[in-house]
């Protein structure tokens, strides 16, 4: 096998070779076509549910950011959860954002549902006005001993 | 007296000692292999014929694989998925068992026992035949001539011949799933673009693939360079190539899910 | 022997050499070697010829005594000194050790593409002027496995001189090679030697065929020089070990049994 038969076939091997890992890249998966590095967004839950870190975060059902960190603060004992939003998706400060499910038992997602303010949230700011995850098993012993369905005034308690 | 108990755990008790020993030589011999490396990229035709014997001569058997893995996925998932009214979901099915585990993890047995083997067959052959020593008193130093090329060219080969096996698995899958079967061809292509992360899915695979391509290049080189230089000993070595490199990609996929997956929905 | 001259390439003085130090295997070492000499080590199997070979080329080192080749003391080489000595150096293995996946003209090129950075044309003429001193410019393009065993020790031959040693050590040249490889194996020692004006150690134990080429003979046997001379004072030596090797007696200093029981006893005895 001379120099250059070897030279012409690890060519077309690292050819395939790559094109396989650009098929894999772009046919394959889909790489996040962000315009730039996300901001960053603060939101406080009750209860979160079965949220992951890197879940998605969806406004009307697209995806506009992902969950980058879940912790507990325990001088509230709530759930801090922090957004990182595409800039592509500036969302005004008075936004609503709840925990969903897709589906009945699909995966947890936070939804984002945009109010009518002028100003917008920038990165470091906070989401004050939430909606926690459903858990099923209050619902069902709500459900049981038919108590009051009375949303208490605390608005970022879970609702029937 | 107590010798049968005693026996029995000082045997196990050599055999532990033993096998710290030689994890330490080989991590000196990669050391060394490392620092030795140089002329492997100055002198570029030496890499580039070992990537051909390693790389090409393994494509075609990493590709008819691929292929067969990825039509039997199709085969067993679409069943299952059926089951639960989500046939559209194959294609997800096929690329993430793909990208995520069979890719990396077939490919790399593949390469362990294609070209591994021949690595270690070549070198150890080399030994027998007193060829590194000639070398070696040639003022040539058969660490930075003969092994780090051939590391380096495993190293480079085994991730592309990798990427290679997906690729030809997912086609593999949509030749079973979309023309045999019939699932529809824009679910199947679309259901798995929105499901695969190109980052925890696609990079995540890569460096597995990477990964279990330094091992079992190291282990080839190794064994080869370290057998007995005997036609018994070159033999012994091919073996201990084989096993260990299938024992120690299956064990290393094993720790490296548990860190890439871990947490994840 | 001849007094100390400037052109003593190998000069070992009283080298004491073993594994570890409680298991000496050759003591009281004294041995030289000329420009232009062609100088044998002789003994049986295991008597520790090679291992001082290997004192020789630098890949053992004494536990006591000098080894000076080409004016350099072995002992204090660093590794890259060691590698500048060994290009100075060729060396013809056992069975030649020929790269088997480069043909002969690589195999010769070898060295040359290693050490330096002459253009490919002349490299081509070099390879090509080693190959026809020892009648093998017609097999350039074959593979080792297609030559015979006497053809690639020629070939091992003429990649050891391919950068114009100073010294040449041949291990074994003659093993396994039949009449008439042997006696064409000899004849280009002696040529080359003389042509280079190196000298040349050869460790073997074919005694006619090394006598009519050499200079000088070392007899090597238990671990120490046990007899030195020109081949003829060889040929007439007394010591009863030369006398058997020389004359190949089955009997002699070296048994032809290995050591046992007296036979009559084995038989008798019972016990094995």
């Amino acid at each position: 096998m001379s120099r250059k038969t070897i030279d012409l076939w690890v060519g077309i091997f690292a050819v395939l070779g790559i094109a396989a890992i650009f098929f894999l890249s772009l046919r394959v998966s889909t790489v996040q076509t962000s315009s730039g590095a996300p901001y960053t967004v603060y939101t406080w839950f009750d209860n979160i549910g079965g949220l992951k870190v890197r879940a998605p975060v969806k406004s009307s059902g697209v995806v506009v950011g992902r969950v980058a960190g879940i912790r507990l603060d325990t001088q509230k004992y709530r759930a801090e959860v922090t957004l990182a939003i595409d800039p592509a998706y500036p969302f005004p400060r008075d936004t609503v954002a709840a925990i969903l499910t897709s589906g009945l038992l699909g995966e947890q997602y936070v939804g984002l549902n945009p109010g009518g303010e002028d100003d917008m949230l920038a990165s470091g700011d906070t989401i004050t006005m939430t909606q926690s995850a459903v858990v099923l098993e209050n619902l069902i012993s709500q459900f049981l001993y038919n108590s009051a369905a009375n949303g208490s005034g605390d608005k970022s308690s879970s609702q029937p | 007296m107590m010798d049968w108990v005693t026996e029995p755990l000082r045997h196990i008790g050599a055999r532990i000692i033993n096998a710290i020993w030689r994890l330490g030589f080989i991590l000196r011999f990669f050391a060394a292999l490392l620092l030795a490396s140089g002329q492997s990229f100055t002198r570029l035709h030496l890499t580039l014929r070992e990537i051909w014997f390693t790389g090409v001569l393994s494509l075609s058997i990493i590709m008819v694989s691929g292929m067969f893995i990825g039509m039997v996925l199709g085969l067993q998932g679409y069943e299952i998925l059926q089951r639960f009214g989500s046939g559209d979901a194959l294609g997800i099915m096929v690329a993430l068992s793909l990208a995520r585990e069979l890719g990396p993890v077939v490919a790399g047995l593949l390469f362990a026992s294609r070209a591994g083997s021949a690595v270690t067959a070549e070198i150890g052959l080399m030994k027998a035949t007193e060829q590194l020593q000639a070398m070696d008193m040639m003022a040539v130093n058969p660490l930075a001539r003969v092994a780090a090329p051939r590391f380096w060219g495993g190293v480079i080969s085994m991730p592309l011949l990798a990427a290679i096996f997906s690729t030809m698995g997912v086609f593999g899958g949509w030749l079973i799933g979309v023309v045999v079967i019939g699932v529809d061809h824009g679910s199947f292509w679309s259901q798995m673009q929105a499901s695969v992360d190109f980052r925890i899915d696609i990079v995540n695979g890569f460096i597995k693939s990477v990964v279990f391509a330094l091992a079992v290049s190291l282990i080839a080189v190794f064994e080869g360079y370290d057998c007995h230089p005997t036609a018994e000993g070159v033999s012994r070595a091919i073996t201990r190539t084989v096993v260990q490199s299938a024992l120690t990609i299956l064990a290393l996929d094993f720790i490296l899910t548990s860190f890439m997956f871990r947490g994840l929905s | 022997m001849t007094t100390a001259t400037g052109d003593e390439l190998v000069v070992l003085q009283d080298v004491r050499f073993g594994y570890d130090p409680h298991h000496v295997l050759l003591s009281n070492i004294h041995f030289r070697v000329r420009r232009g000499q062609v100088v044998a080590i002789m003994g049986g199997s295991g008597s520790g010829k090679t291992t001082l070979l290997r004192l020789i080329c630098g890949q053992h080192a004494p536990i006591s005594g000098s080894v000076r080749v080409m004016g350099k003391d072995l002992g204090s080489l660093t590794h890259a000194e060691k590698y500048a000595f060994r290009r100075r150096l060729g060396m013809l293995f056992q069975f030649g050790a020929l790269f088997t996946d480069s043909t002969v003209f690589e195999n010769v090129a070898f060295p040359l593409r290693e050490h330096t950075q002459l253009p490919e044309s002349i490299i081509r003429d070099l390879v090509l002027l080693k190959l026809n001193a020892v009648g093998l410019r017609g097999a350039a393009h074959l593979y080792p496995a297609e030559l015979s065993g006497g053809m690639a020790r020629r070939v091992a031959l003429a990649r050891a001189v391919a950068l114009d040693p100073e010294l040449i050590l041949y291990d074994e040249p003659f093993a396994g090679l039949d009449p008439i490889s042997l006696g064409i194996i000899g004849q280009l020692i002696r040529r080359l030697n003389d042509a280079l004006g190196a000298g040349s150690v050869l460790v073997t134990h074919d005694v006619s065929e090394s006598l009519d080429i050499v200079d000088y003979v070392y007899f090597v046997s238990e671990g120490g020089i046990v007899a030195e001379g020109t081949p003829d004072e060889i040929r007439a030596a007394t010591h009863p070990f030369v006398d058997q090797f020389v004359h190949a007696r089955p009997d002699g200093p070296v048994p032809f049994h290995y050591a046992a029981e007296p036979l009559a006893q084995a038989l008798l005895g019972g016990t094995p």
